[in-house]
């Protein structure tokens, strides 16, 4: 089971990324071994980068998502392709890592934030 | 002879200046409120109101039976209305912009139309004046469809006004597409000068002939008025700043409410636009 947390860092100790469409990469970790990849998410400047990041998190054949915010495309998307998402995460990616272990991070139900949010 | 009249920044006085020159016309004329997202001729006009007719553009549909997630469609899609999933595709109507190249693409004929309804069209009278106001609904962000269903109503022959929308993006181009003159509507100051660069810059472009009326014309400074002639830009009014007219707009009443004597001056100018078929205006 791996999972997708969001970064604009690149190592365990980097902060987990806000915004879940505008995530400068994707880290794709095994939470057993800790052993990740990183995945650049490059993105439409104009539109559409929570779909086209949602897109991409789909393909990684990941079970579950973690990031700051999500908004309501993205969501969608994620929903679509049946991966777990959860949001409001703060701290380094080790830290978040620890606190999903723990079972302290609730699924999202729903985008948490408006599209645009910033 | 359908005059376009636009400014770049807004609030500078465009529909001001477009419902003038239709009330000060002596002829049956068309005015197209094509500033949809905020179309407020009808404010100034107080024209009788038809029902209004609703405008649709196509989104597409996929057959989640025969699509077979090749991903052609969203690869193709410049906007990122359809994501394309192993056990879903979805579409983002709101985003599309009805190209229809994902109906042509799919290898599996999956993907249908339907019609969607962005915004209405409203037609009314008042005395000489025929107008047509296009309306977004709220929430939608894609403007240029319903300009160009509120420009199919203009007339072949005789005068047409356009209230375009500001800025110099999609929706500006939409409007003043096909149209023989512009009037950029501006005022003296360092936004007013800097947005009617931007706007002359795009018209150019477009090779459309355009001249410049400054309202509030004597505050600010001379920066408008040395960059109109040093690009060699007609200025073909100038209304000086009068609280009466601000006080009147913000009773809901136009210009000519409590300035009729300018109606003269906007009865020459809409005569000399007509005349000109914008020959001697500045490309």
């Amino acid at each position: 089971m791996k999972i997708a947390i969001t970064t604009n860092g690149s190592n365990l100790e980097a902060p987990v990324g806000q915004r879940f469409g505008r995530a400068e990469r994707f880290m794709v970790i095994d939470p057993a071994t800790l052993e990740y990849q990183l995945v650049e998410n490059p993105g439409d400047p104009a539109q559409g980068a929570g779909i086209q990041s949602a897109e991409r998190v789909a393909r990684l054949g990941v079970s579950a998502l973690i990031t700051g915010h999500c908004g309501p495309k993205a969501y969608r998307v994620l929903q679509a392709a049946g991966i777990e998402v959860y949001v409001g995460a703060q701290g380094s990616v080790a830290e978040v890592l620890e606190q999903h272990r723990q079972g302290r991070l609730q699924p999202a139900v729903g985008a948490d934030v408006e599209g645009h949010w910033v | 002879m359908k005059i376009a009249v636009a400014s770049g920044k807004g609030g500078t006085g465009k529909t001001t200046v477009a419902v003038s020159l239709a009330l000060a016309g002596q002829q049956p004329l068309q005015l197209l409120d094509c500033d949809v997202e905020a179309p407020n001729c009808r404010i100034f006009l107080q024209p009788t109101i038809n029902p209004p007719q609703p405008v649709s553009v196509p989104v597409p549909v996929v057959d989640q039976e025969k699509c077979s997630r090749c991903g052609q469609c969203s690869a193709l899609c410049q906007y990122h209305a359809i994501a394309v999933l192993e056990t879903a595709t979805l579409v983002f109507p709101e985003l599309c912009h009805s190209c229809g190249g994902c109906r042509r693409i799919c290898p599996e004929a999956a993907i249908s139309e339907q019609e969607r309804e962005i915004g209405q069209i409203f037609t009314g009278r008042r005395e000489l004046v025929d107008w047509v106001e296009g309306r977004l609904n709220i929430g939608e962000a894609i403007t240029p469809p319903l300009i160009r269903a509120v420009k199919r109503k203009a007339r072949p022959q005789g005068t047409v006004i356009i209230d375009c929308p500001p800025g110099t993006a999609c929706s500006l181009v939409a409007a003043v597409s096909g149209c023989d003159v512009v009037v950029l509507v501006t005022e003296p100051t360092p936004f007013g000068l800097h947005d009617l660069h931007l706007t002359v810059e795009v018209l150019r472009q477009l090779q459309l002939p355009l001249g410049v009326v400054i309202n509030r014309s004597d505050i600010g400074d001379q920066r408008v008025e040395h960059f109109c002639a040093r690009e060699r830009i007609p200025i073909w009014l100038r209304i000086a700043h009068d609280r009466r007219i601000a006080a009147a707009s913000a009773r809901g009443e136009g210009l000519l409410a409590v300035r009729p004597e300018l109606a003269d001056d906007f009865r020459r100018l809409l005569e000399n636009l007509t005349k000109l078929g914008g020959k001697e205006a500045n490309r």
